[in-house]
């Protein structure tokens, strides 16, 4: 590997940033795509060029300064490159959820009024169509032009206004070449404070919201973080989060153009482990959910292994998690302790890491939501310098994060460079960056409720900052309420300490306003399944497992031990999940019942299970509900079950008063 | 929607001059009667389904078409050569590929490696040469690892790729072998019911991919099915053996109203034609 190349580009946006790239580090890689199982990759010169390609098509197809255009698809390099071309001619991208069905795209692509669509396959064209028919049936304008970067399944549409990528960059190249100067006058118009993106807010209610991001929202924090911990060309990410979540912007566009590291794209969303662990990323994020999903595989297969290589595997994990973190954090660590960890790096660490594809990683982020003690010392015992992050989509990302040497479990670090934080009186956490966000699209109210006049924001989180200056995040501000005896109730603090337990996918908790807490469980069909398989346990599917009376043993005892640690808490001692049931059926985005983003929709799931909440209350031992699912081409059919509810060994309070909520 | 000119015929559209044509087969196993007198047309790029309860002959046909069986009567053109009957390697020679019904891929042996098989009678260099793995042979290797990566490509098995298939679920199992066939890159394509043993999605997607292969690259296919369903949805053609004679042959729509279809496959049940 050649040195580190930490020089950052120049530019203001986006296009000019490529531009500078090009000239700086020409020949480096930018962009690799994994396609017919090789690794394709396109230097800062050859992305320039498609880009420049891209654009010209897109300016002589006829899309405008100031048009939007919806980006629909897997993480492609040809879809970055669209948003870098969009943005060249003074376009807005509007990169969408690609799983989302027609009906959620209908909203966001006629809210934008995208002119365009750039699309990656036949799957997304056809969600497209089926759109354009329900808009025009509505008298709604409709996009005028369709490009779909894949071919294959195409040769019957007949459209007038689809066409291929490839076509459009060819007919780019022929309008480049009779226009040589255009490209480069319209890439000099653009400024830092255009618009440069707008990102759709799954949002757990209500209609997405059109998040407005300026170049210097996206770029100014980009480069302030990048600088802060170190990313220069040589770092290496792989692209594998939707490109219409924010944190893929800011990582693989904002961060990768202002230092001009290498972006990798996934053959496909199936083979993202194995494309990861061929890459060797040395930036890496990932949310909570994929490092737990990491260290449970990892968990189950070490269960099958041999007598010794357990043995060996649990011995120097116990000294790793006793001394790891504090060698990576470089504190004192006795002398014998040293050696024990370097063997174990020989021995297990080392190949473990090599295993995930971790064996270069720097740098990993985490955040969205709290990461479990146990995942977060896992890593960061092994080696990792994993740190937790916190922001938002309207921040740019970046708010909060934690310095290297001073990473702890339960919090999301220091202010970001720029970032100025306040504690409201209310508890909720506000801050003001250069990443706040210009506002939303036609929706001056919702921006009004969250955004001052003096570009103070209002996050909603309900959080403080402890002793060494560290911000900590309990839940979002409207969640938290209390319990009828005015005990506090944090009810995502109790999920997440819930969904802590590799056997727990998912729970949700209500008692707000209630005597009680009480719980809904969603077991982890692969945690679950392999301790049942152990156990002798037969079952045909999810629900048969999940009805299962052994399995309602096994959580009960866990919900038991989170009773006992919340004991230990004057605040929360009150908060005791009294009893519990476990669902029928897994959560699902596609049933409204979680957010894209994978969020429980609290107040949706207490609706629709509403009868399950009563017979939690009302001392059933069982409860009857019938529900409707969604299958995955979309039809609908009903499930019905018959649910057992059981009781969890709670703690008598100890002596101390519960801590009122201050109202 | 208009068609691009040069396209294969899609569905419903004029398919091209028959690709091959058996004429008036009989096969009998001692006393037993699997075929009397069977005899149709399968045209390039249609989709061609062979139906019938079990036992009426449906991959004694199949097996007839590729040569693993030997007609006592009959005769087989394929590509304008009318043969009395014909030989598994000269089936395979000339573009004919299949399945079968319980898949027979080799199970220790990765996605990849399995596939790659399919590309056996492409290879021109011998044994010796592969066997070195230089020069020529190397080269040739990578165009034909090219092509079969293209196909795992199609069929959206990346993730299996260096998975030993043995593992693997059914419904993947299947789709391997339809990888297999179609890296013979085959003219005409046997198909020994595809669909048979899985669960609603991994049919919707096989449907799927047989549509794919026909519009995309134009290939003729033969299927046996029992999903009616799924037969009725996509073939051009239909025709249905019982106990070992032809008792119908159509459109789709012909064979859902034919009466002696409706009595020696569906039974009696009249009101439901329209139901498929």
């Amino acid at each position: 590997m050649s040195g580190r190349g930490t020089t950052l580009a120049e530019g203001d946006s986006f296009p000019k940033l490529l531009i500078s790239n090009a000239a700086l580090r020409g020949a480096r890689p930018a962009m690799r795509e994994k396609e017919f199982g090789i690794w394709q990759s396109w230097t800062w010169a050859e992305a320039l060029d498609e880009v420049r390609a891209l654009a010209c098509g897109l300016a002589a197809a006829g899309l405008k300064r100031g048009d939007k255009l919806a980006i629909i698809g897997d993480n492609r390099p040809q879809l970055y490159w669209s948003m870098v071309a969009a943005q060249a001619i003074g376009a807005v991208p509007v990169p969408m959820y690609q799983d989302s069905i027609a009906k959620e795209l209908a909203f966001v692509l006629t809210h934008a009024e995208a002119r365009f669509a750039m699309v990656e396959d036949q799957e997304q064209v056809d969600k497209l169509l089926e759109i354009r028919e329900i808009q025009e049936k509505a008298g709604e304008s409709s996009f005028e032009k369709i490009i779909y970067k894949d071919q294959r399944g195409m040769r019957n549409y007949g459209e007038s206004f689809m066409e291929s990528l490839a076509d459009l960059q060819a007919a780019g190249r022929a309008y480049d070449a009779e226009h040589p100067e255009f490209f480069d006058a319209e890439v000099a118009k653009g400024n830092g404070s255009d618009l440069a993106i707008m990102l759709y807010t799954s949002g757990t209610t209500g209609n997405p919201k059109g998040v407005m991001l300026s170049n210097d929202n996206i770029i100014i924090t980009a480069r302030n973080t990048a600088e802060l911990d170190g990313l220069c060309d040589s770092d290496e990410t792989v692209a594998y989060l939707p490109m219409a979540w924010v944190g893929d912007n800011v990582f693989s566009l904002g961060q990768s153009y202002t230092t001009g590291f290498c972006v990798s794209c996934p053959e496909s969303t199936a083979t993202v482990m194995f494309d990861i662990r061929e890459i060797g990323p040395t930036f890496f994020f990932a949310p909570p959910r994929i490092f737990e999903n990491i260290l449970t595989q990892v968990m189950i297969r070490m269960e099958d292994a041999s007598y010794i290589k357990r043995w060996m595997f649990k011995f120097f994990m116990d000294l790793a998690r006793r001394v790891g973190p504090s060698i990576l954090d470089g504190r004192p660590v006795s002398a014998l302790d040293r050696a024990g960890y370097a063997l174990g790096r020989v021995l297990i660490y080392g190949p473990l890491m090599n295993t995930l594809g971790f064996s270069r990683i720097r740098l990993a982020y985490t955040a969205g939501e709290a990461i479990g003690p146990d995942i977060f010392d896992f890593y960061r015992s092994l080696g990792m310098n994993l740190k937790q992050l916190y922001g938002m989509t309207e921040g740019a990302v970046f708010v909060t994060a934690q310095p290297d040497g001073e990473v702890k479990t339960d919090t999301v670090g220091k202010p970001s460079p720029g970032v100025d934080i306040k504690i409201d009186e209310s508890g909720e956490v506000i801050f003001r960056s250069p990443g706040v966000f210009l506002e939303y699209y036609k929706n001056p109210q919702a921006t009004a409720g969250v955004k001052t006049a003096d570009g103070w924001y209002h996050t909603g989180d309900a959080g403080f900052f402890d002793a060494d200056g560290h911000l900590k995040i309990i839940d979002r501000a409207k969640d938290v309420g209390k319990l009828n005896d005015g005990t506090l109730f944090a009810p995502k603090y109790l999920e997440n300490k819930l969904k802590f337990f590799p056997h727990i996918s998912e729970a949700v908790v209500f008692g707000d306003q209630r005597d009680e807490a009480v719980a809904f469980i969603n077991i982890d069909l692969e945690a679950v399944g392999s301790w049942a398989e152990r156990l002798g346990i037969t079952y045909g599917s999810y629900r048969e497992l999940a009805a299962e009376p052994r399995v309602y043993d096994l959580i009960k005892g866990e919900i038991a031990e989170v009773n006992r640690d919340l004991a230990k808490d004057a605040h929360l001692v009150g908060s005791q999940i009294h009893r519990f049931l476990i669902l029928h059926k897994e959560l699902d985005a596609d049933d409204g019942e979680l957010t894209r983003t994978r969020k429980v929709r609290r107040s949706f799931v207490a609706e629709k299970y509403e009868s399950l909440v009563v017979a939690l209350y009302s001392g059933a031992d069982h409860a009857e509900i019938e529900t409707e699912v969604t299958y995955e081409d979309g039809r609908k059919g009903t499930m019905k079950a018959d649910l057992a509810i059981a009781s969890a060994a709670t703690v008598t309070a100890p002596a101390t008063a519960p801590m009122k909520l201050a109202s | 929607m208009t068609a691009v000119a040069d396209a294969p015929a899609p569905l419903g559209k004029a398919l091209g001059k028959p690709i091959l044509e058996v004429k008036e087969i009989s096969l009998t196993f001692g006393g037993v009667t699997a075929l009397d007198n069977v005899s149709f047309v399968i045209r390039e790029h249609e989709i061609r389904a062979i139906i019938g309860p079990n036992g009426a002959g449906k991959s004694s046909m199949l097996n007839v078409i590729n040569g693993f069986y030997q007609p006592q009567s009959g005769s087989i053109t394929y590509k304008g050569v009318t043969r009395s009957r014909m030989r598994p390697y000269v089936s395979a020679a000339q573009g004919i590929a299949r399945t079968f019904q319980n898949i027979a891929l080799f199970r220790g042996m990765t996605t990849l490696d399995n596939i790659m098989t399919g590309r056996l009678l492409k290879m021109r260099r011998g044994l010796l040469w592969q066997a070195l793995h230089w020069g020529p042979a190397r080269t040739e290797e990578l165009e034909h690892r090219e092509f079969v990566e293209h196909v795992i490509d199609f069929l959206e098995i990346q993730a299996i790729r260096k998975t030993p298939v043995g593992t693997l679920p059914y419904g993947l199992q299947k789709r391997v072998e339809l990888g297999r066939a179609l890296a013979a890159e085959p003219d005409l394509l046997l198909l020994d019911e595809p669909m048979a043993g899985m669960n609603v999605e991994e049919k919707e997607d096989m449907c799927r991919f047989i549509l794919d292969v026909n519009e995309e690259f134009g290939t003729t296919i033969a299927l046996i099915e029992h999903d009616m369903r799924v037969v009725m949805d996509i073939s051009d053609h239909v025709a249905v053996l019982d106990y070992g004679r032809k008792i119908a042959d159509g459109t789709p729509d012909e064979v859902r109203n034919n009466q002696d279809v409706i009595d020696a496959y569906l039974g009696v049940v009249h009101d439901t034609d329209k139901a498929g």
